[in-house]
């Protein structure tokens, strides 16, 4: 037969469903290359903050609290944390999410790891800060 | 629904080892360890930010044998990350796209790899204390 390698196209008169009866159920066409996208925005945002965290936590090898809160609480710290923090949980999330999608066949175990994977992400990234926020906050003085 | 014997599509076993099968499990590996690294972090900062015995039980977790086990694994999985995800970000850009370019990419992220992982806990070890 000449069909073959037409998986995706069903000759007509094999199926007498509508396009838009077929179309349904397979998920937006506008927001597919959303994912992809984010993940690499997040991706290159991440390409920049980890090198300069991994500096910062390696400096706070064996300092005491006050001084790692010190580090910490200055502004050019703590504004790149924060953002080391959204982005990183937000690559998690979506990177996190496509395992899923691979490995869980599932459905209602994939939806239930999806919706917890997300919110757990979200609170984590709030915590970190609230934490962070906390912490500017509370130390006294940014020149140490 | 019935069983029947049909044929499979080839499984991994079947293809000679090449190391870019290798770089691309570890990726997503070190991608979910590193989802729990974060997790951790994110345990450390809320322990700093509440001070006197939370961040003492934080700070004396990470000094036992284990805690250092696992921040390890978390340092190594991070630079591999890094330095294996600015691989994809420039085949996304299209460069480096050749065979003989993506395994010597992928060489190159291995060696360099080891090499700054143990730089990295050298400055910590060494440089710090």
């Amino acid at each position: 037969m000449s069909d073959i390698g037409t998986a995706g196209a069903p000759r007509p008169q094999q199926d007498l469903r509508t396009p838009l009866a077929r179309a349904r159920g397979l998920g937006s066409g506008k927001s597919g290359t959303g994912h992809w996208w984010w993940q690499r925005l997040t991706a290159i945002a991440l390409v920049l903050l980890v090198p300069w965290l991994i500096g910062v936590l390696v400096s706070l090898v064996g300092a005491d609290i006050d001084s790692a809160r010190a580090t910490i609480a200055r502004p050019w710290n703590a504004i790149p944390l924060a953002a080391f923090v959204i982005a990183a949980f937000w690559h998690a999330k979506l990177g996190v999410q496509v395992v899923i999608e691979d490995y869980v066949h599932t459905r209602w175990v994939e939806v239930t790891l999806q919706v917890l994977v997300t919110l757990a992400c979200v609170v984590a990234a709030l915590a970190c800060l609230f934490a962070l926020g906390h912490i500017a906050m509370t130390v006294a003085s940014f020149n140490h | 629904m019935a069983t029947r014997e049909r044929p499979l599509s080839p499984h991994l076993q079947v293809y000679r080892w090449q190391i870019t099968m290798t770089m691309s499990i570890l990726h997503r590996a070190s991608g979910v360890i590193l989802t729990v690294g974060a997790f951790a972090f994110a345990w450390w900062l809320m322990a700093l930010a509440e001070g006197g015995d939370s961040y003492a039980r934080a700070a004396a977790c990470l000094a036992s044998p284990f805690g250092k086990l696992l921040l390890f694994g978390f340092s190594l999985s991070l630079v591999y990350h890094l330095l294996n995800g600015i691989r994809h970000l420039l085949w996304d850009a299209g460069w480096g796209y050749e065979i003989p370019e993506i395994y010597r990419s992928g060489w190159v992220v291995s060696v360099l790899t080891v090499a700054l992982t143990a730089a990295i806990w050298f400055a910590a070890m060494g440089g710090g204390a």
